[in-house]
């Protein structure tokens, strides 16, 4: 039962094939059988079974949804009114939201049970999960190895099946590069689509919320439920939501695949290379074509990011001082110290190092040179899509430039770290969607990711390409042994 | 495509460096307390995501209109209502200090 | 040397909308501590901000009232600095695209009129409020004014002296209570002025360094500390020393300003545009609308208040202080079809002086306009006199009536019936042949004795324009 995707457990339970509450239970044992993972923060096994239990009540009386019942586990960086909301940070480590985040809200209503709360790198600052307060998350293929971040809990709680479905957010790849390197599906929306109210900011106009799941299909069904307008978020777009499950099954002949020539350089490992040439020989199959198109600007995005992120974050995390809630130091003698202490203790160094950038950039005599430079850059890159998108209907390329690499390797060299994205951030940027798929496995049986760029708010086509892609494909129903 | 290894070389090599006072500097801005060796760390791997950044100087960006948003969308201004109740209990229960419904802090001096 | 004074004002004006500018939360004043402050207020993790419309409806029509630029896009920027009343660790406030250009202002001091432009007018948040009492050596926080819309109104370093400074202010104060865009209150903190404040010698161009004075919350204080600064600045440079730019504050008791130690730093706010809130863009539709809006401007309605009322200019200045007194004027002239001088004296006159008296607002005073057009209607009738309408103001004050009522039930009725009046004139002149005689000998003071004892016996009831007349036919004997 736990191998099944979230389309078919909602199938098994609308014909009472099996109850909410005894998948509640089965993913709960599961997930206290694979407590070496740490891809949990929060297990919240009360409430779990008591929302089965009205999601059961509820398919008895013939009045469920779509998703009723069907278990589900949030990243912890999104507030959940009466459960620890952490975002992986000893800041908020004992934090219990008094409110509920606008996707959790949606979530909930459409009957899902949320089994828990999913690890993370803190305050999503991080591309190996290993700088959660709570530890790092181990990647279920080989537990040597990083599962990505910064959802990196999200992919290897889905990896495992420890969940059917978990939800993820990206602001520079956090959800597409834990995904490739678990092996999983991970959509990234267009900036806009979800709302970002009650997901705890990282970087504001990059930040964006979505599905982590097994399959393309499932993706479509989580993002029929947490997409649309919201107007508690200015920047929510009043867009309208299709159905994203119904374009699944339509046949891609003729679409127009973009090979941006940038992503297919030095530094790209050759299995990923393999992999992906592998993907789009598939694509061709199904009658797509494929296009050489190019992002010129491509190579400046991660020192663009790596401007704007971290200002957006050193304003977002200055409420964390102390006074309303989270950490307060113990030790302080005025104010500024209480300030000083209280962060210095709460934050970790991957945060301490962001907001040190982010402030750098922003201060008096480098804005110029550093924030507003870097705002001209994201324009540019922008509109490198902008042009490429006129000869193509979808980009594709890697979702990182490797496969997973071993816990420890990187996590003293930020800029190493750093470069992980380099595929990913550029659709950030320019607030596109993105995803991605499992396109096979390097020589040591890690799993590549595939990615997929749309147009802007164009989720169906990508979801479309990559259910057909899995039609015809078994990668994404493997299984790490370990846990199967 | 510049990328790792050779990238991450070339950025080394010509890092900008930024100094432990500068780092001390942006820190008591940022509200961050460090001590000496703290400072040091930081004032290194500073200078080497600096040496990155300084990569964007490449590209000639005269006249380009920077972008902020990623749509181009305009504010939406919300009717004048009050649309909240008191919920000062339930937002206390998680603050660290509180007295007679305020939220206590070490002295403000003026 | 000869000094000249330069004086720039910054006025933050709470706009008086009934919810935050970002929030939902309530804007009432002196509410219990942090009971409307929300999650967004709190700065709660995963909060966003969502504009209200009214506050920027209020902005533009400031800008449209001191004839400004409209600035059609503005952005809002993030300002950064800790401070524990600011909960976000950033006060959000509009930097380099502010909603209001440049416009400008009118006054008069000492009967010459001054135009003092207006830099800019932006939209921001305020902040919460420090609490110093002692809670163990600590301070309390309120978040309740947290997020509360502020107009910041920035004019240009044009006054010169702290007379300007004030004139300046009152007609901003004015202006915003006329647009009812902001109560004016500035106890509670809603009208709020900080002085920008230089000196340099007579005839030099460049301003010299400059002070800014915070803490500066009513009319006479900003005078006050200004002067105080003046001379300050003054003695600093004779005495060989160099002004420091700095805050100061401004302690009312003690009538000095001094410097504020703790803002020493330089602050470095760290400005950039807030990636929650896209620009703001008002169409030309929205401008419009709040034009259509405009209530008619103290400067415009004084000019037509001295015209069609042909009043003078102070009469006319008086009456257009604040809206609800010009409303009133209007108002009473209207229903009593005229009088308008007579009207502006009553207005001015006793009703003013009882407003104050009983502290009470012209909405609700125990007089309205109606019921003073109906005192004026029987004034002009020679229904009653003068002397007998203040009686009638009392009783209807004291809450008698409306003037007829009065007049009646006290029965002050004026007495126009000449029989009658010659009747106690006769009888005057009878009891008192000796001033009769003086009268007639050429001492004609002694008449004014007549018309009081004829006032006295009639209770103060005859017309005295009757009584006047009737008196001199027979003092002629």
């Amino acid at each position: 039962m736990y191998r099944k995707t979230v389309a078919e457990l909602a199938s098994a339970l609308a014909t009472k094939a099996v109850s909410s509450t005894e998948l509640t239970q089965l993913y709960l044992d599961r997930i206290s059988a694979h407590q070496e993972l740490n891809a949990f923060i929060t297990v919240d096994a009360d409430n779990a079974l008591a929302a089965a239990k009205v999601a059961d009540t509820r398919l008895a009386k013939g009045d469920a949804g779509a998703l009723t019942g069907v278990p589900m586990a949030h990243k912890d960086i999104f507030c959940t009114d009466g459960v620890l909301t952490t975002c992986g940070s000893r800041m908020l480590s004992e934090f219990v939201s008094p409110y509920n985040a606008t996707v959790v809200e949606k979530l909930h209503d459409a009957g899902m049970v949320m089994l828990g709360k999913t690890n993370m790198d803190e305050f999503a600052m991080g591309s190996s999960n290993e700088t959660s307060f709570f530890g790092p998350v181990k990647n279920p293929w080989d537990t040597t190895l990083v599962p990505g971040g910064s959802s990196g809990g999200s992919a290897a709680a889905v990896a495992a099946r420890l969940t059917p479905m978990a939800t993820g957010t990206d602001t520079g790849g956090s959800i597409r590069q834990p995904a490739a390197l678990c092996g999983i599906t991970g959509l990234k929306p267009s900036y806009g689509r979800v709302s970002r109210f009650g997901m705890i900011a990282f970087a504001s106009s990059l930040d964006q919320a979505g599905p982590m799941t097994q399959t393309a299909e499932d993706a479509a069904l989580l993002l029929n439920a947490m997409a649309g307008f919201d107007s508690r978020d200015s920047t929510s777009a009043q867009e309208e939501v299709p159905d994203f499950s119904s374009q699944l099954g339509h046949d891609i002949k003729g679409l127009k695949i973009g090979l941006p020539k940038e992503f297919f350089g030095e530094g790209l490992s050759a299995d990923v290379d393999k992999a992906i040439q592998a993907a789009l020989d598939e694509y061709k199959k199904l009658g797509a074509e494929v296009v050489e198109v190019s992002l010129p600007n491509s190579s400046l995005a991660i020192p663009c990011y790596y401007v704007l992120a971290p200002a957006e974050a050193s304003s977002n995390l200055s409420r964390y001082d102390g006074v309303r809630y989270g950490y307060r130091a113990s030790e302080y003698t005025d104010l500024v110290e209480m300030y000083e202490r209280t962060r210095a203790e709460g934050f970790g160094a991957e945060v301490k190092r962001r907001i040190m950038i982010g402030t750098y950039a922003l201060s008096a005599g480098y804005y110029d040179a550093y924030y507003l430079k870097a705002q001209q850059l994201r324009r540019l890159i922008a509109e490198d899509f902008k042009r490429a998108f006129e000869q193509c209907d979808v980009i594709m390329g890697p979702t990182a430039p490797s496969t997973a690499f071993a816990l420890g390797d990187k996590s003293e060299d930020p800029v190493a770290m750093y470069l992980n994205d380099i595929y990913t951030i550029s659709v950030n940027l320019a607030g596109l969607p993105g995803m991605s798929v499992p396109a096979g496995f390097d020589g040591n049986g890690r799993p590549i990711g595939l990615q997929l760029i749309g147009q802007y708010f164009d989720e169906a086509r990508l979801l479309q390409l990559a259910h057909q892609y899995q039609q015809v494909t078994d990668w994404h129903q493997q299984l790490p042994e370990e846990v199967a | 495509m510049i990328i790792c290894p050779t990238f991450t070389e070339a950025v080394r090599s010509n890092a900008m460096s930024i100094s432990v006072d500068e780092v001390k500097k942006i820190a008591h801005l940022a509200r961050l307390g460090l001590d000496e060796q703290e400072a040091q760390g930081y004032a290194d791997s500073l200078s080497q995501i600096l040496g990155l950044i300084e990569q964007m100087n490449a590209v000639d960006t005269t006249g380009v209109s920077p972008m902020a948003h990623p749509l181009d969308m305009h504010l939406r201004l919300r009717e004048d209502a009050p649309t909240e109740s008191d919920q000062r209990e339930k937002f206390q229960k998680v603050a660290p200090s509180t007295e007679a419904g305020l939220y206590l802090v070490p002295r403000v001096i003026e | 040397m000869e000094w000249e004074t330069v004086i720039g004002l910054e006025v933050h004006a709470q706009l008086q909308t009934t919810s935050k500018i970002f929030s939902g939360a309530a804007t009432r004043y002196g509410s219990e501590p942090n009971t409307q402050a929300c999650a967004v207020d709190l700065a709660l993790p995963g909060v966003l901000p969502v504009m209200n419309r009214e506050a920027a409806r209020m902005a533009v029509k400031f800008g449209l009232a001191i004839g400004a630029r409209i600035n059609q896009r503005s952005v809002f920027a993030r300002k950064n600095y800790f401070y524990p009343d600011l909960p976000k660790g950033y006060q959000i406030s509009q930097f380099e695209l502010p909603v209001v250009g440049l416009g400008q202002l009118t006054i008069e001091v000492n009967g010459e009129e001054k135009v003092i432009g207006i830099t800019r007018a932006h939209l921001e948040e305020d902040a919460g409020k420090s609490l110093h009492e002692d809670f163990h050596g600590m301070s309390g926080i309120d978040l309740n004014r947290a997020g509360t819309p502020l107009l910041e109104i920035v004019s240009e370093p044009d006054m010169r002296s702290p007379e300007e400074a004030v004139a300046y202010l009152k007609k901003l104060h004015e202006l915003v209570r006329y647009l009812e865009i902001c109560d004016g209150n500035m106890q509670e903190g809603s009208f709020r002025c900080d002085a920008n404040v230089s000196v340099r010698p007579k005839g030099q161009k460049e301003f010299g360094t400059r002070a800014e004075l915070k803490n500066i919350n009513s009319f006479r204080f900003v005078e006050k500390a200004i002067n105080y600064e003046i001379e300050r600045q003054i003695d600093v440079i004779e005495g060989g020393g160099k002004v420091v730019q700095e805050t100061r504050l401004y302690d009312s008791a003690k009538d000095v300003t001094r410097s504020m130690r703790s803002k020493e730093e330089a602050n470095d706010y760290r400005y950039f545009p807030d990636p929650d809130l896209p620009p703001l863009v008002l169409d030309d539709a929205f401008v419009e609308e709040t034009r259509a809006t405009l209530p008619e401007l103290p400067d415009a309605k004084r000019e037509r208040f001295q015209k069609e009322y042909e009043l003078s200019h102070y009469d006319a200045g008086v009456l257009t202080a604040t809206r609800e007194m010009a409303d009133f004027f209007e108002s009473v002239v209207k229903h009593a079809g005229g009088g308008a001088k007579v009207a502006a004296n009553w207005v001015m006159g006793d009703f003013s002086a009882f407003l104050n008296k009983d502290g009470v607002e012209i909405a609700n005073a125990p007089i309205n306009a109606e019921m003073l057009a109906g005192l004026i209607k029987r004034l002009q009738d020679n229904t009653i006199s003068g002397k007998i309408a203040k009686e009638v103001f009392e009783a209807m004050w004291a809450g008698e009536g409306d003037a007829d009522t009065v007049i009646e039930k006290r029965g002050l009725k004026q007495i126009t019936d000449s029989g009658a009046i010659e009747t106690v004139i006769d009888q005057i002149l009878a009891d008192n042949p000796d001033q009769v005689q003086q009268y007639r000998d050429g001492k004609e003071k002694v008449f004014g004795f007549f018309v009081g004892q004829a006032m006295k016996a009639t209770q103060g009831k005859a017309n005295p324009a009757q009584l006047n007349e009737l008196l001199k036919e027979k003092l002629k004997g």
